[in-house]
Parts: structure tokens; sequence; C-alpha cells
């Protein structure tokens, strides 16, 4: 078995008081392309979050490669979910993949052509150079994806972690934005996603954990994706085929 | 020009440009009311400091005051917190509490205190050359405007430090968080500046007008600008404009100063409401005419193309078929005409070859939804320009 990229013990976050998290124990081992998955509100964003350190769990702990994360941020890549900024934002395409260089930067440095050379190779990569210069706005939601997974990739991180990157793009988008995630992947990355669409998840990812306010299963898809799982995660009798 | 002219009109514009930075913003992070809550709340702070100053121009009552406003965030932020009211109720409860204390403390005292409300609500432009500081007996100028020039370059030096910071924090909060920028310090910061600037300003302007020099350039800015800098360049220039303008209406007006430059933003924003060239409201309409029209004709288009019967194309059907008032059909047929897309012959339509060409292409651009082709469109076919 490979190194344990991410690992996390007894994990309980709560909202007032009231559980989203329960007592999760999870390892993720370093190499997998894994998806999150379950229902509304199973808490798989609030999983991701509190890795991350966005969220303050009341038990538990977290680390990356054995450290705390506030230890490991340079390792680490995120992605929220789209909707979770204002795209009316006064800045333009570079801009915003620019700021997933303010980590290595660190407080007061500002970032300079060194910063600005790896922004556009960034753009280039999710193929949106002829974009750079656009205000965020006049970008459809698959572009401003497509310019959020760039912010990631610039950061060169070990760990991705993406809450619904294929929300609202088109089939095209989807494609695209699985095909570098796949790259990720060979170049010996973990890659972490909140994942919805079920049909697609043996298609596109090798490991997987299923999630509903506690941790039901985690494992390679070809071992646990399965019926009886998706039953226990979502409640119903859930039939999917497993493509081999 | 007198000195004094020139000296109000100096410190009203360094008010303008210290209230413009920190409202770009507040106005970016939806907060505009609480510029409001604070420059209210802060009446308090002020008047205790004052008890103990007797200055309204000393640094401890700004702190004080300051202080003041930093706590109607608190309080604003933990009552929403609990999740009982909403964040614009907690404002609402928040910030009269606090100034009603102001206003009674004002009141109890004001025999031994040299403060008013109207003084407090619409501030005193015009007195502040009176209040000289003097430094070993020499007049370096008025009190004001070395305070809100202190402020407005501790508040510079901020913005050229933590820009960026600032910028990213305001745009993506979780990203800001999980690189390690703590969203809470750059927030409580910014609430820090803003409450200090207010305090600054207070003396100038007053408690409700000083919102406005926050808010108004800020908001006419955003309504031009795609670029954060530009933005905070051009929230600064209203904030001069409005002030130094606004100076010399009161001037011709014999009226407040500060009504007159609040009354000078009003128009500068309504301006920009209405002729701002992409996000403007005359713009936006135009636009939409426009795309109307762009949509008839493409309409239009295909219909010739999906027919080749006689009937369908006649010009008269095509009023009563395609269901268009006949004003409409003859902008259309003329746009179309004035475009080489159709030629008409005993009123008749056809497509010419161009229009042919164009309408494949259109057809193709609906299907694929790229943007970039219609902008190739536009270009080829140098349409949508009469």
């Amino acid at each position: 078995m490979n190194k344990i990229a991410v690992k996390v013990d007894d994990l309980t976050v709560a909202y007032n008081y009231k559980p989203v998290l329960w007592d999760i124990d999870l390892k993720i081992p370093e190499g997998v392309l894994m998806a999150i998955v379950g229902p509304n509100g199973a808490g798989k964003s609030t999983l991701i979050k509190s890795i991350l350190g966005i969220l303050k769990p009341i038990a538990g702990s977290v680390s990356i490669y054995g450290k705390p994360y506030e230890k490991q941020r340079q390792l680490v890549a995120y992605v929220p979910q789209k909707g979770s900024v204002d795209w009316d934002f006064p800045t333009t395409a570079l801009d915003v993949v620019m700021m997933g260089t303010y980590g290595s930067l660190g407080w007061i440095k500002r970032p300079g052509q060194k910063e600005k050379k790896a922004a556009l190779e960034a753009l280039e990569k999710v193929g949106m150079l002829a974009f750079k210069n656009r205000q965020i706005s006049q970008l459809s939601g698959g572009q401003q994806q497509r310019i959020f997974l760039a912010r990631a990739l610039v950061q060169n991180a070990s760990i991705y972690f993406m809450d619904e990157p294929f929300q609202g793009v088109d089939a095209t988008t989807e494609i695209a934005i699985i095909n570098i995630l796949k790259e990720l992947r060979k170049a010996g990355k973990t890659v972490i996603v909140v994942h919805h669409d079920l049909q697609t998840v043996p298609e596109y990812f090798d490991w997987v954990t299923f999630l509903n306010v506690k941790k039901i299963a985690t494992g390679p898809v070809r071992d646990i994706f399965n019926d009886d799982n998706l039953t226990k995660t979502y409640g119903i009798n859930y039939q999917v085929s497993i493509q081999e | 020009m007198s000195n004094a002219q020139l000296e109000i009109q100096l410190i009203a514009s360094l008010v303008a440009v210290a209230c413009a930075i920190p409202g770009t913003f507040l106005v970016l992070r939806k907060m505009a009311m609480i510029s409001d809550a604070i420059s209210h709340s802060i009446l308090p702070g002020i008047v205790i400091g004052f008890f103990i100053t007797q200055d309204l121009n000393s640094p401890i009552l700004i702190l004080l005051a300051a202080l003041t406003g930093i706590i109607t965030v608190v309080l604003v932020e933990y009552i929403q917190k609990t999740g009982l009211v909403k964040e614009d109720t907690a404002i609402g409860l928040v910030f009269p509490a606090l100034f009603s204390i102001g206003v009674i403390l004002i009141a109890k005292n004001a025999n031994d205190v040299h403060l008013d409300v109207d003084a407090v609500l619409l501030g005193e432009l015009a007195f502040a050359p009176f209040d000289r500081l003097l430094i070993g007996g020499t007049d370096v100028g008025p009190k004001s405007l070395w305070v809100i020039g202190t402020i407005l370059l501790v508040t510079i030096a901020l913005l050229i430090l933590f820009f960026k910071e600032l910028k990213l924090s305001t745009f993506d909060k979780g990203l800001a968080a999980s690189l390690g920028f703590s969203p809470a310090i750059i927030h409580y910061g910014l609430m820090s500046v803003s409450s200090i600037t207010t305090v600054g300003a207070f003396d100038a302007v007053g408690a409700i007008l000083v919102v406005a020099l926050m808010i108004a350039p800020a908001a006419a800015a955003y309504l031009l600008t795609t670029d954060l800098k530009k933005m905070l360049a051009l929230a600064i220039t209203f904030g001069v404009f409005s002030a130094i303008l606004g100076y010399w209406v009161a001037h011709w007006l014999d009226a407040s100063i500060a009504g007159s430059i609040t009354t000078v933003l009003g128009f500068v924003f309504l301006l920009v409401y209405l002729f701002a060239p992409s996000k403007g409201i005359i713009a936006v309409m135009y636009r939409e005419k426009q795309q109307r029209t762009e949509v008839s004709l493409l309409t239009f288009l295909l219909h010739l193309k999906n027919h080749d019967e006689i009937e369908e194309r006649h010009v008269n059907h095509l009023n009563e078929h395609i269901n268009w008032q006949k004003v409409r059909s003859k902008t259309v047929l003329e746009l179309a005409l004035k475009n080489n897309m159709i030629h008409i012959e005993n009123n008749i339509v056809s497509l010419t070859k161009k229009g042919n060409n164009f309408t494949s292409k259109a057809i193709n651009y609906i299907i694929t939804n790229e943007d970039t082709q219609i902008e190739d469109m536009k270009d080829d076919f140098f349409l949508f320009r009469g």
C-alpha cells in the first residue's frame, strides 16, 4: 500500500451543536483519484472544509503526510464550489489564477513575473489562455470552473481538494476537467473530489468514499462501489452497473 | 481664494480619499450597511472621548470612538451568529442602541459640552480652519487637516502592503483561509480602518454623510470598470471631485458644505448609473433592444432558409406568418437588406449567398453554444451596427 496522504481521525463537526459529520476516520492513500459521494446534507463539503481548516471541528484531528494542515499548506490546493464566490468581482481570469500563487508568497510579498508565467501556463493547460484578460463575469459556467481548476494547478500541490468541479458544466468541459485530473493522478498527485453523478464514478475515479454524516465505506471503486454501499448511503435501493 | 477656503477644500478632499479606499472594499464585500452602523454607533465613543479630552481632534477620542465602531461589528456578528436574526436585522438592532446612548449622553451634559447633535449628524467643515494646531507656538494648519492626513497616510500604507490579501479575502474567503491568510484578521483590519476613517471624517462631514463618501464613489466606480485598481482610482477621483465641487456649490448657495458634497455625490452616481458604457441603465436597455433585433433577424433568416416555397417567402406573408407587427417586420427586413443578407424580387424574399452562409454559421453557433464563434461572426459580416 502507498503512503497515506491524508489521515482523518475521529473527526466530528457540528453546526450549532448539531453534528453534520460524526466520528469520521479516513485514510486516503497517495496517488488516488477519489470521489466523495453521498446525498445532499451528507457533509461532503464540510469534510473538505474541515480538512483544510476552513471550519473548526469540535473533535478529532487531521493530518497531511503525518503533519497538521497548518504546516503543510504548500502541499494542498483547494477548488471551492463555483457558487461560493461573486463572479461580478472586478478582476480578470489571469488575476484569479494568480491568486493560486499567493500561498507560496506569504503575507505582503507581491506576485511578479515568475507567478505570472506560472499562471499563464496553468491557463494554457485548461485551454483558457485566450480568455486571460476577460473579466470573470463574462465567462460561461464551464469556463469559470476551468479558471478555478487553473488556479489550483498553479499551486503545484501534491493533494488537490475539489468541491463539485462538474457542477453546471457542459459535457466538453467535464471531459476536459476529468482528463486533467487523470493527468494529475498520473503525475503521482492525490485528487479528492466531491462528486454527484454516481453513473460516472467507475469511469472517472479509482477510489471512493461513501459519506452520509457517518462514513459508510472507503476504498477502491472496483471493490466497494456496489449496490449494498449505495443503498446504505442513500437509503434507497440503488442499482448502478459497474463497467469493468 | 482665501487660505481658509483652500484648507476646507483640502480637508474635504483628504476625507474623500480616506473614505473611498475602505468604501471600495465594503461595497465589494456587500457590507455597505456596516459603514452606516459604524458611523452612528461611534457617537457614544466620541462623546465619552470628548468628556475626557475636551478636544474633538484628540487621538484618544479617535481611538475610543473607533473602538466603539469595532464593538458594533462584533456585536452585529455575535447576534447574527446565533442564527435567530439575519444580518440586516442585527445591524438595525445594534447601531440605534449605541447611537441613542450617545444622544442621551449629549443631552444630559448639554450645558458643559460644546457638542450638539446637529454638528454630530452633519459636521461643520466651515469651522474646521478655526481650530489650529500649534507646535511650539507656530501655526502649522488646521487640526482636522493633520488628523485626516495622518489617517489617510496609514490607510494608504496598509492598502499598499495588504492589497493582495484584501483582494483575495474579498473575492474568495475560503481560498484565503486555506492558504493561511486569516480572513478574520483582514476583516477586522478593514473594520478598524473603516472605523478610524469614519471618526476622522466625522468632524468634517458628520455621521450621516460619511456613509455617502464611503459608498457612493465606490458604487459609481463599480459600474465603470472591471479592474480593482481602476475601481479604487475612480472611487478616489469621484470622491475628490465631489468634495471640491460640493464646496463651491455650498459657497454659491450659501448652504451646508457637507450637504452639498453629498448632493454632488448623488448626482455623480446618478450620471454613472444612467450613462456607464456597459453597465449603465441606458447601455443595458440599448443592448437588450439590440439583442431583440438580433434574435428577430436570426429567426427571420432561419425561416427563409427552411422554406423554399414561394408563398412562405412573400413580403406580406412574413408579417402574418412570423406574427410580428409591421414596424418590427420592416425593421428586420431593412436590417437584413442593408447587410446584404437578402434580396427582394417581386415581393419575394430570398437569402443571398452571404445571408445563406451567415445563417449556417449562426445555426452552428446556436447548437455548439460557443461564445467565440459569434464574435467572429460579427466581424465577418459587419452586422448589427445599424
